[in-house]
């Protein structure tokens, strides 16, 4: 069985809900990315997403598009992501999805990429500008792959739509919980507990809810209604701020360790 | 009006050369919809008549200053907006790029061009033109004009892309010559980018050319053999844009002076009385001041 899949099903009959956080491969370095997927491992990180840079992320705000210039600028590619993803299959077994465009997916070769990222040990991909009525082949090269493929569900997702996502998602289905970008907002989208409700009816499968999730507290909320909290910017952010300062590490790690306590905890 | 009908208040487009906002903004200023304009900052600073021309239409005109600040950079951004802002947003895509169905829609509105020159050549010659000639930014006018003419078989039809200061990556922008299979903007294309899909950046002389792919129709047209594309540079569409204003008595914009570089190659080797059209996708006038910069000896 696939990690991500084995995980999201312990944690359903535990009663909890995925902790899963996002970083931005490559940003600052490959080194600091590897070492920060270690520490969120020990943290109780359940799915670990992993972004792979791209020149043009119109799905993303600031924090997020700088993060990739950055990983970019020290000459990140999906060859180098793939790399950094074996090497940390040496040492853990974290569930590890990557947060893609099609671009550089298309580039590397369609075919090729399931291969090298199954080999890779990655578990599951979300391209965020694939459309699920456009993914055919690319659903069935994943699918031979044993990776499994996340769609993207938004809150004006209609009802016919969000049944094809159900059909073309495995895994999970990756709820934005509000209309617009990735970044940090300071307060929650009303009715998320009912669109949520509304998702996972229709998709049937795990609903796990991202894009503007960044305090304990939200992360926390979220939590005690969908099956795992996505938070990116966040992170980001602090990865940014912390990762060139001494002792910068053991910030990011008591961060984790309180947003994993929450989401598990559910206060 | 599509803006209207789904009963949109607010309008946002992208805009190059400025061309397309302009024409965003008059038309929600005549229909009372909110507007707001992305332009790349460097397309702002060489385009002041136009920014101008769309904030006394009551425009917002939002600089971009993330990544190359030109064309596809406010593409960016609109994308963005639109995402976020869906419920009472209508995005005017300018060009015949994009997810579906924007290439469609511009190319249906487009093709009155065609439509229109096919009569009036039929009219006035009898028969049907030898070659069309247009410039490829986007490819909307282009498209506009081919569109009326594909099923005759005998009219050949010529895409000119910018040419730039040569065919260096980073240095034009001719996504035919120097592009790969790709996909930006929800369109799938041809596309300058590298080996690891990192879209590249590209220059013109001209604003509305400037943009790292090319409607996924013209790609179609391009693998079927249908239509030709090929590039002008920089200098050769100064020199096209000097020599139609003394010959013609026209100024044309510096996109359409790449379709005229192209007549400029081609009508020598040709029959005297073939008759090759050519697409004026534009005035000159919002090109002066660029023009200035490379033209000193007019100054
Ligand atoms: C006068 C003019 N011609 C051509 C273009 C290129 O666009 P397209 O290729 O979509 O016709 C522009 C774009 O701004 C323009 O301003």
């Amino acid at each position: 069985m696939n990690r991500i899949e084995e995980r999201l099903a312990l944690l359903k009959q535990a009663g909890k809900t995925a902790f899963i956080p996002f970083l931005m491969a490559g940003d600052p370095d490959f080194a600091s990315s590897e070492e920060i997927v270690f520490l969120l491992d020990r943290s109780g990180a359940d799915i670990i997403e992993y972004g792979v840079p791209f020149s043009d992320p119109v799905g993303d705000g600031p924090v997020i598009q700088q993060a990739a210039q950055r990983a970019l600028r020290g000459g990140a590619s999906m060859k180098e992501v793939l790399e950094s993803v074996r090497r940390i299959r040496t040492r853990s077994s974290v569930p590890l999805m990557l947060f893609s465009y099609l671009n550089p997916i298309l580039a590397y070769g369609i075919e090729a990429f399931a291969r090298d990222a199954a080999e890779a040990g990655v578990d599951g991909v979300l391209c965020v500008d694939l459309p699920p009525d456009e993914a055919a082949e690319y659903k069935r090269l994943l699918d031979a792959a044993g990776i499994c493929t996340i769609f993207l569900a938004a809150p004006t997702t209609t009802e016919v739509r969000l049944k094809l996502i159900g059909e073309q998602s495995s895994g999970f289905v990756y709820y934005i919980s509000r209309l617009g970008v990735t970044g940090e907002r300071a307060i929650l989208e009303k009715d998320l507990e009912r669109a949520v409700t509304r998702v996972k009816k229709l998709t049937g499968k795990p609903v796990c809810v991202g894009f503007g999730i960044s305090t304990p507290e939200q992360a926390a909320a979220v939590a005690s209604m969908a099956d795992g909290v996505v938070i990116g910017s966040a992170l980001v952010r602090l990865i940014h701020e912390q990762s060139a300062r001494p002792g910068g590490i053991d910030a990011i790690k008591v961060w984790a360790d309180n947003m994993s306590r929450a989401i598990h905890e559910k206060h | 009006m599509l803006a209207r009908r789904m009963g949109k208040t607010r309008v946002i487009a992208e805009t190059g050369a400025g061309q397309h906002g302009v024409a965003t903004a008059t038309a929600a200023a005549a229909l009372g919809l909110e507007c707001d304009v992305y332009m790349g900052s460097e397309d702002m600073e060489w385009q002041q008549l136009n920014v101008f021309r769309m904030r006394l239409l009551g425009a917002r005109v939002i600089p971009v200053d993330t990544g190359s600040r030109t064309l596809k950079d406010a593409i960016n951004e609109a994308l963005r907006d639109w995402v976020t802002n869906v419920r009472h947003t209508h995005y005017v895509l300018g060009t015949v790029h994009g997810p579906h169905p924007f290439p469609m829609i511009c190319r249906d509105f487009q093709s009155v061009i065609g439509r229109e020159a096919r009569a009036q050549i039929l009219e006035r010659e009898k028969r049907l033109p030898d070659m069309l000639l247009a410039c490829v930014g986007g490819g909307s006018n282009a498209i506009g004009l081919f569109y009326a003419f594909l099923a005759d078989a005998q009219v050949r039809m010529v895409g000119v892309e910018a040419g730039g200061k040569g065919l260096v990556p980073g240095m034009h922008a001719a996504r035919f010559a120097g592009g790969s299979r790709g996909m930006l903007h929800g369109a799938m294309s041809y596309v300058l980018q590298n080996e690891d899909g990192q879209i590249g950046s590209t220059h013109s002389v001209s604003a509305g050319l400037d943009y790292a792919s090319v409607g996924p129709e013209h790609a179609w047209l391009h693998d079927i053999g249908r239509v030709e594309y090929t590039c002008a540079s920089d200098e050769e569409a100064l020199k096209a844009f000097e020599l139609c204003s003394r010959l013609e008595g026209i100024i044309p914009a510096l996109e359409s002076a790449h379709a005229i570089a192209e007549v400029i190659k081609r009508a020598p080797g040709m029959d005297p009385n073939a008759i090759l059209l050519v697409n004026l996708s534009g005035r000159g006038d919002k090109d002066v001041q660029q023009a200035m910069r490379f033209l000193p000896e007019y100054r």
